[in-house]
């Protein structure tokens, strides 16, 4: 068949400027803006806005790149926040065990919740993540001892080795960006990697994957459980946001929230579930701003999006890129 | 008298009522093109599907290279070089030629709980990769995403990633099914090529391709295999001469 030599050329990739214009830029915004705003409101609720995008950026590795539609990834984010208030509670105040501790405390969750719910598919993922989610927040309402409905007060943000360095807003700023931005630079080297070609293939043809002699169960609970760590962390660092952590925090409402940030950013790229995470969340606030009847206005904008923006924000943005 | 490499023996599998495979053994031997034929319906597909376990059975055993895999489930069973190509093409659609192939040499090359290192610039994998689709004939294609390839490209592409597994068998399920005549005659050509090389079991409705390249033919009907031998006994056999009654590319 082919006697001619082969061809030497590997497909060429895109030149680099066009992947990498977006995430510069948005993360060029995100390190000037306490320079430009100082005040305390706004500084704070970028915070929030990335904390969320970190948890958005969790959720994307299994629903962008595995094709998971968890339902109760806010269980995540609750778990990481309980378990630095409860650390703290118990005068165990320092982040260097605190943090880890919440990590591990999502990653553990997420392996015994995963290594069930990803025996199922579908309509039945989607339901039984949910209704491990709701086991979660139940869990939480139920600690009298941690202040059950009401939720838990912290009376100082964590320490770090001793120094009360993050009780500065702006240094906290700063220490939720850099994580985000590790957070980004991780996943973008993981699913460019061996386990990420796995992880993608199975989306693309489960069947096809196993003939090959992949397993994807593996894969997918191996992405799960980091998901969980990553979305803990987003937790940890949410209960140091406002010293306060609260049942609340892992409503199903929250889950979908971050269902529509991965979507509505763009799923199954990086710099989306950001961009989705950061926007909803201001907008969220601008528009409750303007009238207690937000949801009226942010409804039918997602529907808006979901229609004629297929592919989400970065799709539009980076229409013209290839 | 060497040992089979894939030895099938009284595989049994009912739907209901429907038995669509019934007391089916078989030997394939080191190297031999080992083809199956049969009417529609005759169960010539779930037959593979039992090989590659995708299709669980309710009696029999499986043996490949000396080994009972009777209980292994697929993947296991794909890494122990039993490789298959599906009747319907099974590519991984968002990914390039390249990409493919490379994923399908990654199965065989080590663990693939590696986090860290970009994939795509694995040399060796890409190397593996081009090779085989030089062999098939697609390396001017590698570039492009399989979604965009033609039906017979996908096809090619699908054997580029057979080559690639390590195979120690090909189980080829219709590789010309929806061929136009002259992409059939480029893949009797692969098919050439790899004869000898690797023992193949051949799944096919084009008679004029299975008699051209086949060792030795089994004819299954109803799950049945009602005749098995070189390609002139089949050919000569009065069972088979009925059963494919009124079906002139039987000559």
């Amino acid at each position: 068949m082919a006697e001619t030599p082969v061809p030497p050329v590997m497909p060429a990739a895109p030149p680099l400027w066009r992947r990498i214009w977006l995430p510069v830029l948005v993360f060029a915004l995100l390190a000037i803006v306490p320079l430009i705003w100082g005040e305390r409101f706004i500084l704070g609720l970028v915070t929030r806005a990335m904390i969320m995008a970190i948890a958005a950026l969790s959720l994307d590795l299994i629903l962008g790149y595995g094709a998971l539609v968890s339902f109760g990834h806010a269980a995540f984010l609750g778990i990481g926040a309980y378990a630095v208030a409860i650390l703290f509670t118990h005068d165990i105040v320092d982040a260097s065990i605190a943090f880890p501790v919440a990590i591990l405390a999502g990653a553990l969750f997420a392996l015994v919740t995963g290594a069930i719910s990803l025996k199922t598919r579908g309509v039945y993922f989607i339901m039984i993540t949910l209704a491990f989610g709701q086991m979660a927040l139940f869990t939480a309402t139920s600690l009298s001892a941690y202040g059950g409905d009401d939720g838990l007060r912290m009376f100082h943000r964590s320490e770090v080795f001793g120094s009360r360095l993050l009780a500065n807003d702006t240094t906290f700023y700063f220490v939720v960006l850099g994580t985000l931005l590790a957070c980004f630079l991780l996943l973008k080297a993981i699913v460019a990697s061996r386990f990420g070609r796995v992880l993608r293939g199975a989306k693309e043809n489960e069947r096809r994957m196993r003939a090959l002699g992949f397993d994807p169960f593996l894969y997918r609970l191996a992405a799960y459980v980091l998901a969980g760590a990553i979305c803990a962390l987003a937790g940890a660092l949410f209960a140091n946001l406002g010293m306060f952590v609260a049942p609340a925090y892992m409503t199903w409402q929250r889950s979908g929230e971050f269902i529509a940030m991965v979507v509505l950013g763009g799923m199954g790229t990086l710099i989306g579930p950001i961009i989705g995470g950061i926007g909803v969340t201001l907008v969220e606030e601008w528009l409750a701003q303007i009238t207690q009847h937000w949801k009226v206005i942010f409804g039918p904008m997602v529907i808006l999006v979901a229609i004629f923006a297929r592919g989400g924000i970065v799709k539009l943005l980076t229409r013209g890129d290839r | 008298m060497s040992t089979p490499v894939l030895s099938l023996s009284g595989l049994h599998k009912s739907y209901g009522a429907l038995k669509v495979t019934d007391g089916v053994s078989l030997d394939v031997m080191p190297g031999e093109l080992h083809a199956i034929i049969g009417p529609n319906g005759a169960g010539k597909t779930t037959l593979i599907g039992e090989i590659t376990g995708e299709v669980a059975l309710d009696a029999g055993t499986i043996s490949f290279c000396g080994e009972d895999i009777t209980r292994l489930p697929i993947h296991q069973r794909a890494l122990r070089g039993l490789t298959r190509s599906f009747q319907i093409t099974q590519v991984l659609p968002g990914f390039t030629a390249l990409e493919n192939v490379a994923t399908a040499a990654q199965a065989h090359d080590g663990s693939s709980f590696h986090f860290f290192r970009r994939a795509s610039s694995e040399s060796h994998l890409n190397r593996v990769a081009m090779d085989a689709l030089a062999q098939v004939g697609l390396a001017p294609r590698a570039g492009m995403v399989a979604a965009s390839l033609s039906h017979g490209e996908k096809r090619q592409l699908e054997i580029a990633m057979a080559l690639v597994s390590s195979p120690k068998i090909l189980l080829l399920d219709e590789p010309m099914a929806g061929m136009g005549r002259e992409e059939t005659e480029g893949m009797v050509e692969v098919l050439m090529a790899l004869k000898g090389r690797y023992p193949m079991v051949l799944v096919e409705h084009d008679m004029h391709a299975v008699f051209r390249l086949a060792d030795r033919i089994s004819v299954l009907v109803y799950g049945r295999v009602i005749a098995s031998g070189t390609p002139e006994a089949v050919r000569a056999d009065p069972a088979v001469r009925e059963a494919y009654l009124g079906e002139e590319d039987f000559a």
